[in-house]
């Protein structure tokens, strides 16, 4: 009581002007920090474009998108970023098959079947699976999954897009769980309720009624898990190789885009170099490919979203 | 009218039975979705302790690397890494908290406020090593801090920005209206009305979602990398613009060298970091438990 | 929790715990670690050696200024040391540019960076520290080769072999008939760019269908496991996995098969793949700060015990001289000007030559 007493004396006394001038300066500095990650944007595609403009000045941009091999290190130099493209989307593609059926289907679990206690114990330990840092991952996924898949299939060579694909699979399992549960939660009870009160059985009612109810907010899941696979770094850069092929083979060593960042960044390229500014244009399409990713399930969201009462 | 539904007479059969199994067998199967990423998990953990256990003793945290794998420790890493958190935290926290404040509070439904929600979501799903890019070329080369600690950090800060935004967001959302409308009806500017009412309320779930963020930056290996944190360090840290080392680029180091018993020294490293990682999200869920308000 | 979940628990507690210590985990043995004889070095000078010295450059050299850095902070703890890897070429740009006081490097500096460095006016002064054998390693159970001429590798490793030679018994009459397997160090590293120097002709020529990796610990296991397997990778990988693979001699075409060791390579008998190991010190900085003078003639001193250590070849005691006499007398520029790599030519010589 004292307190606020002593609130609206200072703030009777102080003056509406003042007041007003404090508050617009305050509102000005908030804009300014929301504003940064609009100079964070810019910052990105400054830094991409200025070498990936020098890029294209000495590599033509047919070269890069429709030129079949990559060998920027080799003495004989060639620009088809396809191989890289095609090892990232190899390795999302595996992991997709893992973390979207099971994400998904852990979330029905969490969400129609478990119990409170179930679900206050699950729920945290699928966010560890999700915590665990990549470069962990990736030496787990080099030096214990790899060689389980090499005793099954002898051909699987030491550097794989397969081993790289399970372990990612499964660190992006919690993302979709989590985010197809929310979707789920927020179909309302009163849906359920008459799904039930029509005779269907708890299955029906999750598959037929709350699945597409959540619908859109499952479907941006799966396209942010794909965006997220899309631009892992270190599990790719650590288990699924540096050799660039074209190849649907994931037994076989490759590599992605990220992994091709990396293994520049980390070599002995001098930074003149033409190799050098590939990371960059390597990078701005990795940007790219992510970006529209982003803004696509930004749209479905919106655009499908059920709104309920 | 012949279907799954209707029996010999035409008439409705529930097969109520059937469709039960089927549902239990879902919930089976959809149990074992859980446990088979669990099981992982746990495959992943057992191999790491058993691989490491035994190269964590008191020395591990006080030793600097060094080329005899007995002689070596986490000491470099480990303060690179505080000294990374800390930082991240300090540039990070006022610019999400204040951004998140902006957005909820003052911001009104127009083009340009979309414009940075849209670039904030966005950014949220930016592959990490961009980040890296971006750091290079404009905190490392452009601000001229070279690969230091303060570099890294602000790197780092970008990273972990729209996380901390987005959970300060919902952390101020949770605040009923009734507490600002009670506020500015006693004759509290907007400002005050933050300052003094919705930001103690909403402090609890913005420092989880602090937490939180902190927690993936210490994990990440690949903007640091990128921005050419990758050295050899036998000193303590004593400021922001020194080099630096953490720990995921020290487990890295350890793992290319030839001898077997760095590997197992980079599985310890590996226990050492799990474990503050596994502390850190124990705290954010305790502190989410104990300090939420229930409206 | 309900009883399926957990004895669901229970089942995969047991079978992790049964996936997992499948691997075998070595005891950290109570190593009695020889007292290495560091050979001490009296600072002439007032005051305490304090300051710091920033190192950047190859990671091939880096284990080995590491290691003296190791033993030089300990001696003087007010020195800072930080040891960077971007890379012989990062490094000597960094170095031209004046942010990094030495360069470590795994090959001589570059016409182009010489240049850069003559533009900034900073002056170098080159000093040879170790060398790095290439070993050329196959499986154990390879039973067909022990010798390999320069020749074979060549075939084997050129562009033109991409797709072509993928049969042993197309590298020489005799050997069997089982598919060719390659693996070699990554494209982007020194390792790469001096092998390829040396056996192709050309750096970075090669044929792109073999497993690269930075991680020459991942080779190790490759190679262990791939009874078809050729690669190769430096030394001191193999003397740590000795038991997992089998060294394959090499003939430069004189006959001689040579099996590296510290001694041929330091001899200069194992060729063309052993390759000397450099660091730059900026000629003006070592007269700006005391401790880098220190650190430098700490490096002479004692680069022959450390670099053993970790796993490089000590030069010869003439060549440390020949070095030492070099910075005494602070000569600059490079002695392999215009020669344009290292493959084949005598350190003893090049530097004796410099009167």
């Amino acid at each position: 009581m004292q307190e606020s007493k002593l609130v609206t004396n200072a703030v009777l006394l102080r003056g509406r002007a003042d007041h007003d001038r404090r508050e617009k300066i305050i509102r000005a500095v908030l804009l300014l920090f929301a504003a940064v990650s609009i100079l964070t944007t810019l910052g990105i595609i400054a830094v991409l474009l200025q070498e990936t403009i020098l890029f294209f000045q000495e590599v033509s941009i047919i070269e890069f998108f429709t030129e079949t091999r990559w060998t920027p290190l080799f003495a004989s130099k060639k620009f088809g970023v396809l191989p890289l493209v095609n090892g990232t989307i190899l390795v999302a593609a595996g992991a997709m098959f893992i973390a979207l059926p099971l994400g998904l289907l852990s979330a029905i679990y969490l969400s129609e079947y478990a119990s409170d206690r179930a679900r206050k114990i699950l729920k945290p330990l699928l966010e560890v699976l999700a915590g665990v840092p990549t470069v962990v991952y990736g030496y787990f996924a080099l030096t214990f999954i790899t060689p389980l898949l090499q005793k099954i299939w002898p051909e699987t060579q030491a550097f794989n897009g397969l081993s790289a694909s399970i372990v990612m699979g499964f660190m992006i399992l919690p993302l979709v769980a989590s985010l197809s549960e929310d979707a789920m939660s927020a179909v309302p009870g009163s849906l359920r309720e008459a799904a039930y009160a029509l005779g269907a059985t708890r299955l029906e009612v999750t598959l037929r009624t709350v699945v597409p109810a959540a619908l859109s907010g499952i479907s941006a899941a799966f396209i942010l898990a794909v965006s997220r696979a899309i631009g892992e770094t270190m599990i790719v850069a650590i288990a699924a190789g540096q050799q660039p092929k074209l190849t649907l083979n994931p037994l076989q060593s490759i590599e992605t885009m990220t992994a091709y960042i990396v293994q520049v960044s980390l070599g002995d390229t001098p930074q003149q170099s033409i190799a050098y500014k590939t990371i960059f244009a390597v990078g701005m399409l990795l940007f790219l490919m992510t970006l529209v990713m982003n803004l696509f399930s930004n749209w479905i969201t919106r655009r499908y979203r059920e709104v309920y009462e | 009218m012949n279907g799954f539904f209707t029996d010999e007479d035409g008439r409705f059969a529930p097969r109520l039975s059937l469709r039960l199994r089927f549902g239990r067998l879902f919930q089976l199967l959809s149990l074992a979705a859980v446990t088979l990423g669990l099981f992982l998990l746990s495959v992943l953990l057992l191999d790491i302790i058993l691989d490491g256990y035994k190269w964590l003793r008191p020395e591990f945290f006080t030793e600097f690397p060094s080329r005899f794998p007995e002689k070596s420790g986490l000491r470099s890493a480990l303060q690179g890494s505080l000294w990374m958190i800390g930082l991240t935290a300090l540039v990070a926290f006022p610019i999400g908290v204040g951004a998140a404040i902006y957005l909820e509070e003052y911001a009104s439904d127009n083009w340009f406020t979309r414009f940075i929600e849209i670039n904030i979501s966005n950014l949220a799903g930016v592959p990490s090593i961009i980040y890296g890019l971006l750091g290079l070329g404009l905190f490392v080369r452009g601000l001229e801090l070279g690969r230091s600690v303060l570099a890294g950090s602000m790197t780092m800060a970008l990273l972990v920005l729209p996380i901390l935004i987005v959970s300060g967001r919902e952390a101020i959302r949770a605040v009923p209206q009734s507490v600002r409308h009670a506020s500015l009806a006693l004759g509290a500017t907007k400002w005050q009305t933050v300052q003094h009412h919705v930001l103690p309320y909403a402090m609890p779930g913005i420092l989880t979602g602090t937490i939180l963020a902190m927690s993936r930056a210490i994990g990440e290996t690949a903007p640091l990398i990128t921005i050419g944190a990758l050295t050899y360090i036998r000193f303590d840290l004593k400021g922001p613009l020194d080099l630096f080392t953490v720990l995921p680029i020290q487990i890295f180091n350890w793992v290319s060298l030839p001898k077997a018993e760095f590997q197992q020294l980079a599985a310890a490293g590996i226990i050492v970091l799990l474990a503050v990682l596994l502390s850190m999200n124990a705290l954010a869920i305790v502190l989410r438990n104990r300090l939420q308000i229930r409206w | 929790m309900t009883k399926s979940v957990r004895s669901l628990l229970f089942v995969f507690v047991a079978a992790s715990l049964l996936l997992a210590a499948c691997g075998a985990p070595a005891t950290p043995e109570t190593v009695t670690v020889v007292q290495t004889q560091i050979v001490e070095v009296p600072v002439e000078q007032t005051g305490p050696v304090e300051g710091t010295i920033l190192v950047d450059g190859s990671s091939t050299v880096a284990p080995i200024t590491a290691a003296v850095a190791e033993e030089f902070q300990a001696e003087y703890p007010e020195v800072r040391v930080p040891v960077g890897i971007s890379g012989t070429g990062g490094g000597f740009k960094k170095f031209c540019n004046g942010e990094t006081d030495i360069s470590d490097a795994s090959r001589p500096i570059k016409e182009s960076e010489t240049e850069t460095c003559a533009a900034n006016n900073i002056e170098y002064i080159e000093l040879p520290v170790a060398f790095d054998g290439l070993a050329v390693l196959v499986n154990p159970q390879n039973d067909f080769v022990s010798c390999l001429t320069v020749e074979e590798l060549k075939k084997i490793w050129s562009p033109e072999a991409e797709g072509v030679i993928t049969n042993w018994n197309q590298v020489r009459e005799g050997f069997p008939d089982r598919p060719l397997a390659l693996y070699g160090a990554g494209t982007d590293s020194g390792t790469y760019d001096y092998f390829t120097q040396a056996i192709v002709g050309e750096e970075g020529a090669s044929r792109g269908d073999f497993l690269p990796s930075e991680d020459d610990n991942v080779l190790v296991q490759g190679i262990a496991g791939d009874p078809n397997a050729l690669g190769f990778f430096g030394l001191a990988y193999y003397e740590e996995n000795a038991d997992k693979l089998k060294l394959v001699a090499i003939d430069n075409g004189d006959g001689n098969c040579v099996e590296p060791n510290a001694e041929t390579v330091a001899s200069g008998t194992y060729q063309p793949l052993s390759r000397p190991l450099f660091i730059y010190v900026n000629r003006e900085r070592i007269d700006q700060k005391d401790e880098i003078s220190a650190f430098i003639e700490f490096y002479l001193k004692n680069a022959g015990t450390l670099s053993a250590e970790v796993g490089y070849i000590p030069l010869t005691d003439e060549i440390y001289a020949l070095a030492q006499k070099r910075y005494d007398a602070r000569i600059t520029g490079s002695i392999f000007e215009g020669l344009g790599s290292t493959v084949g030519v005598s350190l003893t010589d090049l530097l004796a030559k410099e009167k």
